[in-house]
């Protein structure tokens, strides 16, 4: 009919589709294999920036031109003068813009900016920064963004107030974004940094000569800043308290101690003739320069970890010479160096005594506290009285009870723990994909709580049974305990880590589930272990017993092990010094 | 003359062109039936419209008028053998009603320029403002055209006459008061911008495009889902409305209703954020405790969800924008259509149209244009011819007398007569009023703001007033100005519905004293006859004979939208409602026709894409525009 619109049917618009198409990749090949002849051959021209250019334009993601056209621009950069290649360089800086609109997340487009950038004789940062801007606003958790965008802040000099700002800008729009909290979570340390005082007093170990060392303090921000921060954040969990981003950077906010390195133990036993040392953090003994004193005399020794398995380990051992402490009337003095770190640590060991040692306790220190925090207490337990606000509103907010759980513990672990075991109980029941991360966080405090407890009762007795523990944890801070109840509990192996405990005598586990005994291994003391109700099955199983020493009463009773045949002589083979099994 | 005629035969006749008669014209055009466009009015889109501000003087000065007596033509010539016929109203003096007009600021500035330099540009203006007018308007007949270019030229002087003399009319507080605010500007902040001269407003009257009707998209709703489904959308662009204000205790007050609002709400506390976000998570899936409360008020809900106050206006005013009487299941309704349409685009669940709603109503004409509809303005349809055994209207009669034959005629209400109505109920009205104001009611970092300000009723028995607060971006006021539209069902007239209000939030000679508010420099007032309770069919007319309503006082567009699509499915209910239009380059046209509409309509045609020439290149400038599709 006159006039009326005609539209194309669909299989002509395929058509039309599939020929263009077709049309595009000739193109695309024949500029391609043109490329890399013309690279082959050492052109760097007009032309092959042309046909690089053209290519790129439709897929930036092809490295290897990228590198060509690099080539060809450091070439032209020696025959060019200034103002040229300044030309050259805006002109690529226009064409990379292109190409980031067409696929924004470009490994090979972002990169080549940075090259760029750095080589523009007079770069234009604030231009970039707004790109960066546009960028961000179209995918606030674009990284390659992110990423460029540092460069540009760092070269150009972006003053950290401003940067700031760009978060709360970029907060307000979208709070869900890790990126713009981690940002300001590097800022604000720079911008307010904390007053040099230390927040809490803790006591300084009288020997070493306090220089304050930087990485206590060093990401830490002053307390008027930390407070509107906790509202900023506040207001983030408060309006969707399932948002994790925010709750880790509340978690940061909230701040961790590090603890200071040093030797925290030295334990000395006459019998064995040997020094156990216990340090801050897992060290490598064999190469932080660790020297011995006795009685004014460096000593050549031979220090080893716990365990085969550890290279890195808090408790390092060594045999003292044979006859240097054997003689009970003999009073010795021990300094033990640990000399990259300037510290070292004393011990006497007096006329008459089997064994000594030195040590801070955990209870001292604050140990389990400043690990989560160093905030003053009146501020947690403001933040403790908001989270439980949140909590009443949301009482099956899974990242609430988890925060509030941590704040309990920054403020007064033993106090809270009744509380603490409620809330945990909830957090498995309605987080039940991640029960067994809550039962070992859960186990961890629990044995940070009886470690404090068998510290203020000044005991070498650990017991913590029928507590539900999944995992065993601070086996460090074990060195000296001698008798250790775990019976009835969850635990399915004694770990490796095990191994610290080297003062260890007896050892209850029954009623567990225990598989394995690695960490039942070379302690010199240990003389009775209950066994009875676990899941040892083999007498492989058991090998690690086999060193140590003075075993001699061993309860296997309710284990699948019993069932196998010739257990007995087995284990007699196995165990020699053992002389009182029961199976 | 004979050259000039229209083709004497259509598929439908379409008279008025409201948002509903160019939706089903575009929709019928779209699907291949030849469709006639008239309207008698020299502009688009009826009381949708959007005008400059000279444009509005005029519309101002025709509506105190009042319609022009018509003279009753004898047609029965053309009445065939077997044939009835029914003449249409051809007067609005309806629809529009207790139009005031207030101008606040001075008539001249008065150092910036000189006297005659102004008068120069003002009648420079006004004149190019009549030749743009009437370059929109199709009529074949050019000598009509001159006359009436005469005409509205004549009309715009004295529209001028007019604005000069209201002031007066309602009191001497304008002139006695202006002095006063002034020298204090001067004396104590000389830095102070000063008033913008009502000169300066006319002069600068092209960039004003001031809506009759004051609406927004809701971002789900149907208007946007049909001009994204048609591709209507390609011809228009979109703003976000970028906050939802409210009044309270005599304060503007931001509403936070998004998430990162709630965030960075300021006057509440964390309790309170985390008490609405969970009442606007928890309340968009239906529940018992709901249901328990059908039937009772909303208020009584939110009451006892123990949100306290401020959180209960924000739900009831601001987001559900009900009554304190709604019932709860309505309520409900409402706040979810409010938060499924959140996020969309942006921040709030509106849009608002760069260049003002009178563009959508075009934006579906063009597309009826472009599949060969024809277009005809200051052209009616005077009589209907009815086959009395069929009760069908075969044909109509236009205004110059031309027997037009169709299957299908659909028309705005305004054109039925009285006596063929059939109105169930007594017509409601709306309350308007247009201001245009030299600052923000909630002044913030950007002066860009496009705003909903919700204002509950002041007292008991005064209706509550929408309010929509109009930036220069929006390309609806000149820049340094605001345009601020009020509406709300009447009570009384117009001005005594609003105007306590906006004596409330302005500074205006009556309410002198809100030296922080923003001062009003001109103000209009009307009502506008709501006749959306009007069904299309069953009016004492033929059976193929539709009736679209006018505006509503609803905030969005879902009343037009579904009444033009019922009209549709009605007549083909075989056919797809506006499917989506093919790209340009996918259209073929027939090898001696390049245009791609029919003769009769290329000169409009033609019209028209210098026009949109123009647009396209002042909307280039804009920020910020959004189209509709990139989401999808």
């Amino acid at each position: 009919m006159h006039g009326r619109v005609k539209i194309k049917s669909t299989a002509q618009q395929e058509e039309e589709k599939r020929k263009e198409r077709e049309k595009k990749l000739k193109i695309y090949v024949a500029a391609r294999d043109a490329c890399f002849s013309k690279r082959k051959e050492g052109i760097f021209d007009d032309e092959a920036l042309q046909l690089t250019q053209q290519l790129l334009s439709s897929n930036p993601d092809f490295a290897t031109l990228w590198n060509y056209r690099r080539e060809i621009l450091m070439h032209l950069e020696t025959v060019k003068d200034e103002d040229e290649v300044q030309k050259i360089y805006e002109a690529e800086l226009s064409f990379l813009e292109s190409c980031l609109k067409v696929n924004p997340k470009s490994y090979g487009s972002w990169h080549h900016r940075c090259w760029v950038s750095a080589r523009l004789p007079r770069p234009d940062w604030a231009r970039e920064l707004s790109l960066c801007d546009r960028c961000l606003s179209l995918d606030d958790r674009n990284f390659h963004c992110w990423d460029y965008r540092r460069m540009v802040v760092k070269v150009s000099g972006v003053p950290v107030d401003q940067e700031l700002s760009f978060t709360d800008r970029l907060i307000g729009s979208n709070f869900s974004n890790y990126s713009s909290w981690h940002y300001r979570s590097t800022l604000l340390p720079l911008l307010h940094p904390e007053s040099p005082e230390p927040p809490s007093p803790r006591r300084e170990p009288p020997q070493t000569s306090p220089p304050p060392s930087p990485q206590t303090h060093s990401h830490r921000v002053c307390e008027e800043q930390l407070l509107k921060e906790y509202e900023l954040v506040q207001n983030a969990f408060f309006t969707d308290p399932n948002d994790q981003s925010a709750w880790f950077y509340y978690r940061w906010l909230l701040g961790r101690a590090e603890r200071e390195e040093m030797i925290s133990c030295v334990y000395v036993s006459r019998d064995e003739e040997r020094v156990a040392v216990a340090f801050s953090r897992p060290v490598n003994a064999q190469s932080v320069g660790l020297l011995l004193v006795l009685d004014g005399q460096p000593q050549r020794v031979e220090w080893r970890s716990v365990h085969p398995r550890f290279k890195h380990s808090p408790v390092w051992i060594c045999d003292l010479p044979p006859g240097t402490i054997g003689d009970i009337t003999n009073e010795h003095n021990l300094t033990v160096h640990w000399t990259e770190k300037h510290t070292h640590r004393d011990c006497a060991l007096y006329t008459g005594r089997a064994e000594s040692w030195c040590r801070d306790s955990a209870t001292d220190q604050e140990l389990f506290r400043s690990e989560l925090s160093v905030e003053k207490t009146s501020v947690l337990q403001s933040e403790l009285q908001s989270c439980n606000q949140l909590l009443e509103l949301e009482p099956l907010n899974k990242w609430c009870l988890l925060t509030i759980i941590l704040l309990m513990r920054a403020l007064d672990p033993l106090g809270y723990e009744k509380e603490t075991l409620a809330h945990f109980q909830t957090l498995r029941e309605v987080d039940s994909m991640r029960s067994a991360y809550y039962s070992d966080l859960c186990s961890k405090f629990m044995i940070e709580n009886t470690i404090l407890k068998m510290e203020y009762a000044e005991v070498r007795v650990f017991s913590i049974s029928d507590k539900n523990l999944t995992t065993l944890c601070h086996l460090d801070q074990l060195l000296l305990v001698t008798h250790i109840n775990l019976s009835s509990n969850q635990l399915q192996r004694l770990p490796p880590q095990f191994a610290m405990l080297q003062c260890l005598e007896v050892l209850e586990a029954d009623d567990n589930i225990i598989e394995s005994l690695e960490g039942v291994y070379h302690l010199p003391k240990l003389e009775e272990l209950l066994l009875k109700n676990n899941k040892i099955s083999t007498v492989a199983d058991l090998q690690p017993l086999a060193s140590c020493p003075k075993l001699k009463h061993l309860d296997l009773r309710g284990n699948p092990v019993t069932q196998t045949p010739d257990v007995e002589s087995a284990l007699a083979e196995l165990l020699p010094s053992v002389t009182d099994l029961l199976l | 003359m004979a050259a000039e005629d229209l083709p004497s035969e259509f598929d439908v006749v379409i008279l008025g062109t409201g948002l509903a008669e160019s939706v089903v014209a575009a929709a019928f055009s779209r699907v291949g039936q030849r469709v006639l466009h008239v309207d008698r009015r020299s502009y688009y889109a009826a009381n949708w419209a959007s005008f400059t501000f000279n444009g509005l003087l005029t519309w101002i000065q025709e509506n105190q008028e009042g319609s022009h007596p018509e003279e009753a033509q004898d047609w029965s010539s053309l009445v065939e053998e077997g044939e009835e016929l029914i003449r249409l109203s051809n007067s609005d003096s309806t629809s529009i009603s207790n139009v005031q007009v207030f101008t606040y600021t001075s008539e001249e500035d008065e150092e910036e320029e000189e006297a005659p330099n102004t008068t120069e540009e003002e009648t420079g203006g006004a004149e190019g403002d009549a030749v743009k007018e009437a370059s929109e308007t199709e009529s074949a007949d050019s000598k009509e055209e001159e006359t009436e270019e005469k005409q509205e030229e004549t009309a715009e002087g004295g529209g001028g006459g007019e604005e000069e003399q209201a002031p007066s009319t309602e009191g001497e507080e304008p002139e006695a008061d202006q002095p006063a605010p002034s020298a204090a500007q001067s004396q104590s902040e000389p830095a102070k911008k000063k008033k913008i001269s009502y000169t300066k407003l006319v002069k600068e009257g092209r960039r004003f495009n001031i809506d009759l009707v004051s609406k927004l998209m809701y971002s789900r709703g149907s208007l946007v889902d049909l001009l994204i489904k048609s591709n209507v959308s390609r011809y228009a662009e979109f703003k976000n409305v970028t906050r939802i204000l409210t009044y309270r205790n005599g304060q503007v007050e931001q509403v936070p209703c998004s998430r990162a609002d709630v965030f960075a709400s300021r006057q509440l506390s964390v309790v309170e954020k985390r008490k609405l976000m969970r009442f606007l998570t928890s309340c968009v899936e239906e529940t018992e405790e709901q249901r328990a409360y059908n039937g009772r008020p909303y208020l009584e809900f939110l009451r006892d969800q123990q949100l306290g106050d401020n959180l209960q206006h924000f739900l009831l005013h601001s987001i559900a924008m009900v009554t304190e009487d709604t019932p709860t299941e309505e309520g409900l309704a409402s706040t979810r259509n409010f938060l499924r349409c959140l996020g969309r685009y942006g921040n709030t669940p509106f849009l608002f149209p760069v260049y003002g709603l009178g563009e959508i109503p075009q934006c579906f004409c063009r597309m009826c244009a472009v599949f060969g509809g024809i277009y005809c303005l200051r052209h009616s349809v005077t009589c209907l011819l009815v086959d009395k055994e069929s009760n069908r209207c075969k044909a109509v009669i236009d205004s110059r007398g031309q027997r037009i034959t169709c299957s299908h005629f659909v028309m705005e209400d305004s054109y039925v007569g009285v006596d063929r109505k059939k109105v169930d109920t007594p017509t409601r009205f709306l309350s308007r009023a247009v201001l245009i104001t030299d600052s923000s009611v909630l002044p913030s970092d950007s002066d860009q703001q496009v705003s909903l300000v919700t204002v509950p009723p002041i007292a008991a028995g005064r209706p509550a007033v929408r309010m929509v607060e109009l930036c220069s971006s929006s390309m609806t006021c000149m820049p340094g100005t605001y345009l601020v539209h009020l509406t709300c069902q009447s009570v009384g007239s117009a001005h005594e519905d609003l105007s306590p209000v906006v004596n409330s939030m302005f500074r205006t000679p009556e309410s002198p004293d809100q030296e922080t508010r923003p001062s009003v420099l001109w103000c209009l007032y009307f009502n506008m006859a709501d006749s959306s309770g009007l069904e299309v069919q069953g009016h004492d007319l033929p059976s193929n004979v539709y009736v679209c309503s006018g505006p509503d006082a609803a905030l969005g567009h879902d009343h037009a939208v579904k009444q033009a699509e019922f009209i549709f499915q009605k007549i083909l209910p075989e056919e797809d409602f506006c499917p989506p239009a093919p790209n340009p380059e996918d259209i073929i046209y027939d090898g001696d026709n390049p245009s791609p509409t029919a003769t009769e309509g290329e000169a409009e045609e033609g019209e028209g894409e210098t026009k949109e020439e123009k647009e396209v290149q002042e909307q280039e400038e804009v920020q910020e525009e959004q189209s509709l599709h990139p989401e999808e």
